[in-house]
């Protein structure tokens, strides 16, 4: 729900307003059986070094075994200085990401500045407290503002913590282990940028459900470099994603041509003012 | 993250803590460990920050499950802020602690969170509530809570004394934290204390290489 001010809090409670459209739409499955919702299964690590922060994400999306998406963008814009990575259920963290950027850009044009990162932090507390836990978003939000660079991270039942390095996700237990290797305090940015991949690469390699390539966000006070993809996977398929065959491909046996007959039953003129 | 979460009663992330609140001669010792878990077993973080101001000179600690003690620390530090605004002078430390109390109490079929709060104020010099999870609030001259605080009550009853020096009771409090650290698996980290007195607050942490350690350590 847009916020006409971010400064407004939402009425208490949960908002049950698609309980009726979801229960009509469990009628039309066969067997009642909605489709499970697509996990992103996910590595996704930050790292904040002497400029700046860097974010890291692969960018494989699972739906149960299958994987879903092999490009799926994991890091998403908040606002022009800050932006975040989802793990954990694909339709909460693109949404609630969505809804956190929109309220943060009306804020922006409200007071005239940029918005700092322990504001959005804020309101992605407030707004998945609310929903205690059903809202399956864990993100790493990375951002610089005046304050300085920082990186926090926000859990599904709304808690927060703020670090210096940080891995979320299905393997993020690997990805903590290359960067509790790697890291120190003010790191450049070519080491830094590094570590994170290494980071992610470790994920990958060690989990399953995460994959394909790695994207790198670098945000510093100059802007945003966003590599997409910063390194792609061994694994490419040379698929083609659309296929086109010429008429002739598959032989006409016989055709037959029925014309419609179609008469006017009813006309009617309306003018339009365009004065 | 489901496969952290095992059977534990706090879900997400817990802080499964141990805290300590102590008065000494002219201020109080307000000190928590570092660490916080998911499910008894994943440590989510080795240096969240459990002590945590709610107003100039008052401090709280936070037990149970860190959203909602965000939570509930987050919407007390607005309410003191704005009492005091419309009082035009600093809060009471029983002020302080019967804000977290009303939100306890209001809210205990949801909330899991307990508290201890610390503070020095111009009435009643330095004091320490405690706020358990039901919403209780009793004054204490030295009190414990958190998961590992059952490993040292036998320790804070035997050398806990009233009006002890500034250093002696840094020293109890960071004992008493080891001890408990040492004993308790989701209490852990660095210690974190804060000494507050009339004239101001000071912020001391002891890595976990500085701890003390004992006979069998």
């Amino acid at each position: 729900m847009a916020l006409s001010s971010v400064l407004q809090t939402h009425p208490a409670g949960f908002n049950f307003d698609n309980v009726a459209r979801n229960s009509a739409l469990e009628g039309l499955f066969e067997g009642g059986q909605t489709p499970k919702p697509l996990k992103t299964g996910t590595t996704i690590a930050g790292v904040v070094f002497k400029d700046g922060v860097v974010l890291g994400a692969d960018t494989r999306a699972t739906s149960s075994e299958v994987v879903a998406d092999k490009m799926c963008a994991k890091i998403h814009y908040i606002s022009p200085n800050i932006y975040c990575c989802g793990a954990g259920t694909a339709a909460d963290t693109e949404k609630t990401t969505d809804l956190l950027s929109s309220n943060l850009s009306i804020f922006s044009l409200n007071s005239g500045r940029n918005p700092r990162v322990v504001m959005a932090v804020n309101i992605l507390q407030d707004m998945l407290y609310r929903y205690h836990g059903q809202v399956g978003a864990n993100l790493i939000l990375g951002g610089v503002d005046c304050t300085g660079n920082h990186l926090y991270t926000v859990g599904p039942y709304g808690s927060v913590n703020k670090v210096p390095y940080l891995a979320m996700g299905s393997g993020d237990l690997a990805a903590l282990g290359i960067l509790e290797d790697g890291f120190k305090h003010d790191l450049e940015l070519e080491k830094a940028k590094e570590l994170v991949r290494a980071s992610i690469h470790a994920g990958i390699m060690s989990d399953l459900g995460s994959g394909n390539n790695i994207d790198i966000c670098v945000i510093t006070r100059q802007g945003v470099d966003y590599i997409r993809p910063y390194q792609e996977s061994e694994y490419k398929d040379n698929r083609n994603v659309r296929y086109r065959y010429r008429p002739g491909t598959t032989p006409v046996l016989t055709e037959k041509v029925v014309p419609l007959k179609l008469e006017v039953a009813q006309e009617a003129v309306q003018h339009m003012d365009t004065a | 993250m489901e496969k952290h979460y095992t059977e534990s009663k706090v879900k997400g992330v817990s802080t499964g803590t141990t805290i300590l609140a102590a008065i000494f001669d002219g201020g109080v010792v307000i000190g928590s460990d570092s660490r916080a878990s998911i499910g008894g077993e994943y440590v989510s973080s080795k240096t969240i920050n459990k002590v945590i101001q709610v107003h100039d000179q008052i401090f709280c600690c936070i037990a149970g499950s860190l959203a909602d003690a965000q939570a509930v620390t987050k919407a007390a530090k607005s309410h003191l802020s704005f009492h005091s605004v419309q009082m035009e002078s600093p809060p009471l430390v029983i002020a302080a602690a019967s804000v977290l109390k009303e939100l306890c109490y209001k809210n205990k079929e949801e909330l899991q969170a307990g508290f201890i709060t610390a503070g020095w104020d111009r009435k009643k010099g330095p004091q320490v509530y405690v706020v358990s999870l039901g919403g209780m609030l009793i004054s204490q001259s030295v009190t414990i809570g958190g998961s590992g605080s059952t490993f040292i009550y036998g320790y804070v009853d035997a050398k806990y004394k009233p009006d002890m020096t500034r250093e002696e009771c840094q020293q109890f409090a960071t004992n008493a934290l080891a001890l408990a650290m040492g004993r308790d698996n989701v209490s852990g980290g660095v210690v974190h204390l804060v000494v507050i007195t009339e004239k101001g607050v000071e912020h001391v942490v002891v890595p976990g290489d500085k701890l003390p350690r004992f006979h069998d350590e």
